[in-house]
Protein backbone atom coordinates (compact mmCIF):
# COMPACT_ATOMS: atom_id res chain seq x y z
CA UNK A 1 0.00 0.00 0.00
CA UNK A 2 1.74 3.41 -1.14
CA UNK A 3 1.90 6.23 1.37
CA UNK A 4 -0.97 8.37 0.65
CA UNK A 5 0.11 11.85 1.28
CA UNK A 6 -1.39 14.65 3.07
CA UNK A 7 -4.07 16.62 0.99
CA UNK A 8 -2.86 19.85 3.22
CA UNK A 9 -0.47 21.99 4.16
CA UNK A 10 0.87 22.84 7.28
CA UNK A 11 2.48 25.84 6.06
CA UNK A 12 0.90 29.14 4.94
CA UNK A 13 2.46 32.45 4.00
CA UNK A 14 0.40 35.47 5.53
CA UNK A 15 2.84 38.22 3.85
CA UNK A 16 4.04 41.44 5.30
CA UNK A 17 7.31 43.28 4.82
CA UNK A 18 10.22 44.08 7.53
CA UNK A 19 13.32 46.73 7.30
CA UNK A 20 15.70 47.46 9.82
CA UNK A 21 18.05 49.70 9.54
CA UNK A 22 21.08 50.31 11.61
CA UNK A 23 22.60 53.51 12.29
CA UNK A 24 25.52 54.91 14.73
CA UNK A 25 23.48 55.31 17.96
CA UNK A 26 20.64 53.94 17.32
CA UNK A 27 18.03 51.40 15.13
CA UNK A 28 15.21 51.28 13.67
CA UNK A 29 12.68 48.11 12.87
CA UNK A 30 9.82 48.23 11.10
CA UNK A 31 6.90 45.98 9.92
CA UNK A 32 3.38 46.56 8.15
CA UNK A 33 0.70 45.23 10.26
CA UNK A 34 -1.24 43.31 7.96
CA UNK A 35 -1.96 39.61 7.55
CA UNK A 36 -3.50 37.48 4.85
CA UNK A 37 -3.92 34.40 3.62
CA UNK A 38 -4.14 33.65 -0.16
CA UNK A 39 -6.09 36.65 -1.34
CA UNK A 40 -7.76 37.75 1.85
CA UNK A 41 -7.06 39.91 4.63
CA UNK A 42 -7.30 38.02 7.78
CA UNK A 43 -6.44 41.56 9.75
CA UNK A 44 -5.08 44.59 9.52
CA UNK A 45 -3.94 45.13 12.82
CA UNK A 46 -1.40 42.30 13.71
CA UNK A 47 1.88 43.48 15.11
CA UNK A 48 4.87 41.00 13.68
CA UNK A 49 7.48 43.28 16.09
CA UNK A 50 8.80 41.39 19.00
CA UNK A 51 10.68 43.41 21.97
CA UNK A 52 12.93 40.46 22.80
CA UNK A 53 15.39 42.08 25.06
CA UNK A 54 16.02 45.52 26.53
CA UNK A 55 18.32 46.61 23.59
CA UNK A 56 17.05 43.93 20.90
CA UNK A 57 13.92 43.67 18.85
CA UNK A 58 13.04 40.99 16.10
CA UNK A 59 10.64 41.74 13.19
CA UNK A 60 9.41 38.62 11.58
CA UNK A 61 6.96 37.60 8.20
CA UNK A 62 5.96 34.20 7.09
CA UNK A 63 3.72 31.64 8.67
CA UNK A 64 2.35 33.75 11.73
CA UNK A 65 1.88 30.38 14.03
CA UNK A 66 5.79 29.45 13.76
CA UNK A 67 6.21 33.30 14.15
CA UNK A 68 4.55 33.38 17.32
CA UNK A 69 6.04 30.23 18.26
CA UNK A 70 9.39 31.53 17.54
CA UNK A 71 8.83 34.37 19.60
CA UNK A 72 7.52 32.59 22.51
CA UNK A 73 10.52 29.88 22.96
CA UNK A 74 12.97 33.04 22.31
CA UNK A 75 11.29 35.18 25.07
CA UNK A 76 11.72 31.99 27.86
CA UNK A 77 15.16 31.54 26.94
CA UNK A 78 15.82 35.10 27.39
CA UNK A 79 13.77 34.87 30.94
CA UNK A 80 16.29 31.72 31.81
CA UNK A 81 19.41 34.03 31.00
CA UNK A 82 17.65 36.57 33.14
CA UNK A 83 17.65 34.58 35.63
CA UNK A 84 20.77 32.76 35.19
CA UNK A 85 23.22 35.80 34.08
CA UNK A 86 21.68 37.94 35.96
CA UNK A 87 21.74 40.74 33.25
CA UNK A 88 19.77 41.60 29.80
CA UNK A 89 21.13 39.69 26.77
CA UNK A 90 23.08 41.37 24.44
CA UNK A 91 21.94 41.97 21.01
CA UNK A 92 24.70 39.82 19.24
CA UNK A 93 24.42 36.97 21.85
CA UNK A 94 20.24 36.96 21.05
CA UNK A 95 21.15 37.22 16.81
CA UNK A 96 22.92 33.85 17.93
CA UNK A 97 20.58 32.47 20.07
CA UNK A 98 17.92 32.72 16.84
CA UNK A 99 20.09 31.28 14.38
CA UNK A 100 20.92 28.14 16.95
CA UNK A 101 17.05 27.72 17.36
CA UNK A 102 16.06 28.04 13.66
CA UNK A 103 18.67 25.83 12.80
CA UNK A 104 17.28 23.37 15.47
CA UNK A 105 14.00 23.04 13.44
CA UNK A 106 16.41 22.46 10.18
CA UNK A 107 13.91 19.30 9.27
CA UNK A 108 10.62 21.08 9.64
CA UNK A 109 11.87 24.19 9.29
CA UNK A 110 9.87 27.51 11.08
CA UNK A 111 8.87 29.24 8.13
CA UNK A 112 9.86 32.92 9.67
CA UNK A 113 11.86 35.01 7.78
CA UNK A 114 13.09 37.70 10.86
CA UNK A 115 15.45 40.83 10.68
CA UNK A 116 16.82 41.40 14.35
CA UNK A 117 17.76 44.74 15.15
CA UNK A 118 19.04 46.51 17.85
CA UNK A 119 22.27 48.27 20.20
CA UNK A 120 25.55 46.14 20.44
CA UNK A 121 27.18 46.06 23.39
CA UNK A 122 29.02 49.60 22.47
CA UNK A 123 25.78 51.19 21.92
CA UNK A 124 26.20 51.21 18.08
CA UNK A 125 23.02 49.67 15.91
CA UNK A 126 23.41 46.67 14.71
CA UNK A 127 20.67 44.55 12.17
CA UNK A 128 20.83 40.70 11.83
CA UNK A 129 19.56 38.93 8.94
CA UNK A 130 18.45 35.32 8.86
CA UNK A 131 16.80 32.70 6.03
CA UNK A 132 14.03 30.46 7.30
CA UNK A 133 16.80 28.06 8.52
CA UNK A 134 18.97 29.89 10.41
CA UNK A 135 22.10 31.26 8.63
CA UNK A 136 22.51 34.93 9.74
CA UNK A 137 25.11 38.29 9.03
CA UNK A 138 25.30 41.12 10.52
CA UNK A 139 24.73 44.03 8.13
CA UNK A 140 24.01 47.71 8.22
CA UNK A 141 20.36 47.34 6.65
CA UNK A 142 18.10 44.43 5.56
CA UNK A 143 14.53 43.77 4.29
CA UNK A 144 12.83 40.05 4.68
CA UNK A 145 9.26 39.21 3.80
CA UNK A 146 6.95 39.68 0.76
CA UNK A 147 8.24 43.17 0.14
CA UNK A 148 11.77 42.55 0.11
CA UNK A 149 12.03 41.92 -3.33
CA UNK A 150 11.02 45.81 -3.86
CA UNK A 151 12.74 47.26 -0.68
CA UNK A 152 15.68 45.72 -0.62
CA UNK A 153 17.51 47.42 -4.06
CA UNK A 154 15.86 50.58 -3.04
CA UNK A 155 17.92 50.09 0.56
CA UNK A 156 21.22 49.59 -1.62
CA UNK A 157 21.13 52.66 -3.54
CA UNK A 158 19.87 54.91 -0.70
CA UNK A 159 22.45 53.53 1.67
CA UNK A 160 25.18 52.48 -0.29
CA UNK A 161 26.45 49.46 1.56
CA UNK A 162 30.06 48.72 1.14
CA UNK A 163 31.54 45.68 -0.60
CA UNK A 164 32.52 43.17 2.30
CA UNK A 165 35.76 43.18 -0.10
CA UNK A 166 36.88 46.09 0.73
CA UNK A 167 39.77 46.70 2.98
CA UNK A 168 40.27 47.81 5.40
CA UNK A 169 36.85 46.69 6.11
CA UNK A 170 34.31 49.51 6.31
CA UNK A 171 31.43 50.03 8.69
CA UNK A 172 28.12 48.99 7.08
CA UNK A 173 26.41 51.17 9.73
CA UNK A 174 24.57 54.37 7.84
CA UNK A 175 25.83 58.00 8.69
CA UNK A 176 21.91 58.94 8.08
CA UNK A 177 20.63 60.52 11.24
CA UNK A 178 17.77 58.52 13.25
CA UNK A 179 14.58 60.90 11.79
CA UNK A 180 16.12 60.65 8.33
CA UNK A 181 16.27 57.06 8.48
CA UNK A 182 13.30 57.31 9.54
CA UNK A 183 11.66 58.74 6.95
CA UNK A 184 13.08 56.74 4.41
CA UNK A 185 11.66 53.90 6.45
CA UNK A 186 7.87 55.78 5.51
CA UNK A 187 9.21 56.23 2.32
CA UNK A 188 9.96 52.13 1.10
CA UNK A 189 6.56 51.32 2.87
CA UNK A 190 4.59 53.68 0.97
CA UNK A 191 6.42 52.50 -2.09
CA UNK A 192 6.36 48.87 -1.26
CA UNK A 193 2.52 49.00 -0.63
CA UNK A 194 1.78 50.36 -4.26
CA UNK A 195 2.98 47.47 -5.88
CA UNK A 196 2.94 44.24 -3.25
CA UNK A 197 -0.33 42.90 -2.17
CA UNK A 198 0.59 41.81 1.15
CA UNK A 199 1.93 44.84 2.21
CA UNK A 200 -0.41 47.42 3.11
CA UNK A 201 -2.70 49.04 5.82
CA UNK A 202 -0.60 50.25 8.69
CA UNK A 203 3.61 49.96 9.11
CA UNK A 204 4.89 50.06 12.80
CA UNK A 205 7.67 51.78 13.31
CA UNK A 206 9.87 50.88 16.50
CA UNK A 207 13.04 53.00 17.20
CA UNK A 208 16.16 51.71 19.41
CA UNK A 209 18.35 54.28 21.18
CA UNK A 210 20.50 55.23 23.97
CA UNK A 211 17.28 56.87 25.63
CA UNK A 212 15.28 53.34 25.28
CA UNK A 213 12.28 52.58 22.59
CA UNK A 214 9.92 54.69 20.71
CA UNK A 215 6.93 52.85 18.45
CA UNK A 216 5.13 55.06 16.36
CA UNK A 217 2.39 53.97 13.24
CA UNK A 218 1.89 55.03 10.01
CA UNK A 219 -0.71 54.52 7.73
CA UNK A 220 -0.96 53.24 4.30
CA UNK A 221 -2.83 52.22 1.89
CA UNK A 222 -5.78 49.81 2.36
CA UNK A 223 -5.67 48.23 -0.69
CA UNK B 1 4.11 -0.14 11.59
CA UNK B 2 3.89 2.94 9.30
CA UNK B 3 -0.25 2.28 7.71
CA UNK B 4 -1.65 2.08 11.70
CA UNK B 5 -0.34 5.63 11.89
CA UNK B 6 -1.41 6.66 8.87
CA UNK B 7 -4.99 5.51 9.29
CA UNK B 8 -4.84 7.68 12.89
CA UNK B 9 -4.50 10.83 11.42
CA UNK B 10 -6.93 12.80 9.73
CA UNK B 11 -7.00 12.90 6.33
CA UNK B 12 -10.42 14.19 5.18
CA UNK B 13 -13.19 15.58 7.69
CA UNK B 14 -16.36 14.21 7.19
CA UNK B 15 -19.22 15.62 9.44
CA UNK B 16 -18.87 19.44 9.04
CA UNK B 17 -20.38 22.45 10.52
CA UNK B 18 -20.15 25.88 8.16
CA UNK B 19 -19.14 29.37 9.02
CA UNK B 20 -19.11 30.71 12.40
CA UNK B 21 -19.21 34.93 12.52
CA UNK B 22 -18.88 36.80 15.41
CA UNK B 23 -18.37 40.54 16.52
CA UNK B 24 -17.89 42.88 19.47
CA UNK B 25 -20.68 45.23 20.21
CA UNK B 26 -20.93 47.79 23.31
CA UNK B 27 -21.60 45.32 25.90
CA UNK B 28 -19.73 42.51 24.77
CA UNK B 29 -19.65 39.65 22.05
CA UNK B 30 -22.03 38.33 19.77
CA UNK B 31 -21.73 35.20 18.25
CA UNK B 32 -23.81 33.21 15.38
CA UNK B 33 -23.78 30.10 13.79
CA UNK B 34 -25.97 27.51 11.88
CA UNK B 35 -27.19 24.32 13.36
CA UNK B 36 -26.08 21.85 10.15
CA UNK B 37 -23.63 19.16 9.80
CA UNK B 38 -23.26 18.53 6.90
CA UNK B 39 -21.81 14.85 5.15
CA UNK B 40 -20.38 16.07 2.18
CA UNK B 41 -23.12 17.14 0.21
CA UNK B 42 -26.08 15.91 2.22
CA UNK B 43 -27.31 18.25 4.94
CA UNK B 44 -27.19 15.14 7.64
CA UNK B 45 -28.07 16.67 10.83
CA UNK B 46 -29.92 19.74 11.69
CA UNK B 47 -29.89 20.20 15.29
CA UNK B 48 -25.82 20.60 15.80
CA UNK B 49 -25.04 23.23 18.77
CA UNK B 50 -21.62 24.83 17.21
CA UNK B 51 -21.49 27.39 19.59
CA UNK B 52 -20.49 26.56 23.04
CA UNK B 53 -19.63 28.29 26.61
CA UNK B 54 -16.28 27.52 28.13
CA UNK B 55 -16.06 28.46 31.92
CA UNK B 56 -17.58 31.92 33.18
CA UNK B 57 -16.54 34.36 30.29
CA UNK B 58 -15.90 32.59 27.25
CA UNK B 59 -18.00 31.38 24.25
CA UNK B 60 -16.63 29.05 22.02
CA UNK B 61 -17.55 28.55 17.98
CA UNK B 62 -16.73 26.29 15.97
CA UNK B 63 -16.90 25.45 12.32
CA UNK B 64 -14.81 22.33 10.28
CA UNK B 65 -15.32 18.69 11.70
CA UNK B 66 -17.74 18.05 14.20
CA UNK B 67 -16.15 15.14 15.72
CA UNK B 68 -13.06 17.79 16.39
CA UNK B 69 -15.39 19.82 17.70
CA UNK B 70 -16.39 16.86 20.49
CA UNK B 71 -13.06 16.15 21.19
CA UNK B 72 -11.69 20.17 21.49
CA UNK B 73 -14.89 20.43 23.84
CA UNK B 74 -13.34 17.44 26.28
CA UNK B 75 -9.97 19.21 26.44
CA UNK B 76 -11.43 22.36 27.60
CA UNK B 77 -13.92 20.72 30.11
CA UNK B 78 -10.91 18.95 31.36
CA UNK B 79 -9.31 22.90 31.54
CA UNK B 80 -11.92 24.22 33.30
CA UNK B 81 -12.41 21.75 35.67
CA UNK B 82 -8.69 21.94 36.98
CA UNK B 83 -9.10 25.50 37.12
CA UNK B 84 -12.12 25.33 39.09
CA UNK B 85 -10.63 23.05 41.59
CA UNK B 86 -8.07 25.36 42.57
CA UNK B 87 -10.81 27.53 44.00
CA UNK B 88 -8.69 30.73 44.20
CA UNK B 89 -10.84 33.14 42.89
CA UNK B 90 -9.40 33.61 39.43
CA UNK B 91 -11.08 32.04 36.36
CA UNK B 92 -9.50 30.92 32.82
CA UNK B 93 -10.90 34.39 30.81
CA UNK B 94 -11.35 33.94 27.36
CA UNK B 95 -7.28 35.41 26.32
CA UNK B 96 -6.22 32.16 28.31
CA UNK B 97 -8.60 29.92 26.23
CA UNK B 98 -7.92 31.75 23.04
CA UNK B 99 -4.18 30.91 23.79
CA UNK B 100 -4.65 27.43 25.15
CA UNK B 101 -6.38 26.45 22.22
CA UNK B 102 -3.88 28.07 19.75
CA UNK B 103 -1.24 25.89 21.46
CA UNK B 104 -3.33 22.96 21.38
CA UNK B 105 -3.95 23.58 17.38
CA UNK B 106 -0.35 23.94 16.27
CA UNK B 107 0.95 21.19 18.13
CA UNK B 108 -1.54 19.04 16.90
CA UNK B 109 -0.24 20.18 13.09
CA UNK B 110 3.34 19.99 14.13
CA UNK B 111 2.63 15.67 14.16
CA UNK B 112 0.76 16.46 10.85
CA UNK B 113 -2.69 15.16 12.99
CA UNK B 114 -4.52 18.10 12.83
CA UNK B 115 -7.57 19.10 14.65
CA UNK B 116 -9.52 20.19 11.61
CA UNK B 117 -11.64 23.02 12.91
CA UNK B 118 -11.80 27.06 12.42
CA UNK B 119 -12.49 28.42 16.23
CA UNK B 120 -13.62 31.42 17.18
CA UNK B 121 -13.29 32.27 20.91
CA UNK B 122 -15.16 35.40 22.41
CA UNK B 123 -15.54 36.73 25.54
CA UNK B 124 -15.48 39.53 28.26
CA UNK B 125 -13.89 39.53 31.78
CA UNK B 126 -13.50 42.13 34.26
CA UNK B 127 -15.45 44.42 31.50
CA UNK B 128 -12.26 43.76 28.71
CA UNK B 129 -14.27 42.58 25.59
CA UNK B 130 -12.10 39.89 23.82
CA UNK B 131 -12.42 38.37 20.08
CA UNK B 132 -10.11 35.71 18.47
CA UNK B 133 -10.08 33.19 15.83
CA UNK B 134 -7.75 29.84 15.58
CA UNK B 135 -7.48 27.41 12.61
CA UNK B 136 -6.61 24.24 11.98
CA UNK B 137 -3.21 25.12 11.30
CA UNK B 138 -2.61 27.26 14.14
CA UNK B 139 -3.12 30.37 12.81
CA UNK B 140 -4.64 33.19 15.48
CA UNK B 141 -5.27 36.19 15.81
CA UNK B 142 -7.70 38.54 17.31
CA UNK B 143 -9.84 41.69 15.89
CA UNK B 144 -13.08 43.64 16.55
CA UNK B 145 -14.96 41.06 13.89
CA UNK B 146 -14.00 37.57 13.08
CA UNK B 147 -15.35 34.84 10.79
CA UNK B 148 -14.42 31.34 9.63
CA UNK B 149 -15.10 29.69 6.41
CA UNK B 150 -17.11 31.21 3.97
CA UNK B 151 -18.00 33.68 6.34
CA UNK B 152 -14.93 35.43 5.71
CA UNK B 153 -15.21 35.71 2.33
CA UNK B 154 -19.03 36.96 2.59
CA UNK B 155 -19.70 38.44 6.17
CA UNK B 156 -16.02 40.12 6.51
CA UNK B 157 -16.89 43.14 3.78
CA UNK B 158 -20.34 43.51 5.82
CA UNK B 159 -19.22 43.87 8.79
CA UNK B 160 -15.61 46.17 7.90
CA UNK B 161 -18.39 48.69 6.18
CA UNK B 162 -21.35 48.78 9.26
CA UNK B 163 -19.33 47.87 12.40
CA UNK B 164 -18.69 50.22 14.98
CA UNK B 165 -16.96 50.61 18.24
CA UNK B 166 -21.15 51.21 19.79
CA UNK B 167 -23.74 48.88 18.76
CA UNK B 168 -26.33 48.26 20.73
CA UNK B 169 -27.40 44.53 21.48
CA UNK B 170 -30.51 45.01 18.53
CA UNK B 171 -28.26 46.24 16.23
CA UNK B 172 -25.39 43.97 16.85
CA UNK B 173 -28.18 41.21 16.19
CA UNK B 174 -29.52 42.53 13.27
CA UNK B 175 -26.17 43.00 11.36
CA UNK B 176 -25.24 39.24 12.69
CA UNK B 177 -28.81 38.41 11.08
CA UNK B 178 -27.64 40.17 7.84
CA UNK B 179 -24.67 37.97 7.64
CA UNK B 180 -25.96 34.82 8.16
CA UNK B 181 -29.18 36.01 5.71
CA UNK B 182 -26.25 36.49 2.80
CA UNK B 183 -24.58 32.59 4.08
CA UNK B 184 -27.64 30.79 3.76
CA UNK B 185 -28.37 32.20 0.15
CA UNK B 186 -24.59 31.92 -0.96
CA UNK B 187 -23.23 28.56 1.05
CA UNK B 188 -24.69 25.37 -0.13
CA UNK B 189 -23.94 23.93 3.21
CA UNK B 190 -25.81 26.30 5.45
CA UNK B 191 -29.14 25.96 6.77
CA UNK B 192 -31.64 28.13 8.19
CA UNK B 193 -31.54 27.10 11.76
CA UNK B 194 -29.54 29.36 13.59
CA UNK B 195 -27.86 29.27 17.50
Amino acid sequence: MTKQHANWSPYDNNGGSCVAIAGSDYCVIAADTRMSTGYNILTRDYSKISHLAEKCVMASSGFQADVKALQKVLSARHLTYQHQHNKQMSCPAMAQLLSNTLYYKRFFPYYSFNVLGGLDSEGKGCVFTYDAVGSYERVGYSSQGSGSTLIMPFLDNQLKSPSPLLLPAQDAVTPLSETEAVDLVKTVFASATERDIYTGDKVEIVILNASGIHREFMDLRKD
Amino acid sequence: MDSVSESQRTLYPYVTGSSVVAIKYKDGILMAADMGGSYGSTLRYKSVERLKPIGKHSLLGASGEISDFQEIMRYLDELILYDNMWDDGNSLGPKEVHNYLTRVMYNRRNKFNPLWNSLVLGGVKKGQKYLGTVNMIGINFEDNHVATGLGNHLARPILRDEWNENLTFEEGVRLLEKCMRVLLYRDRSAVNKIQ
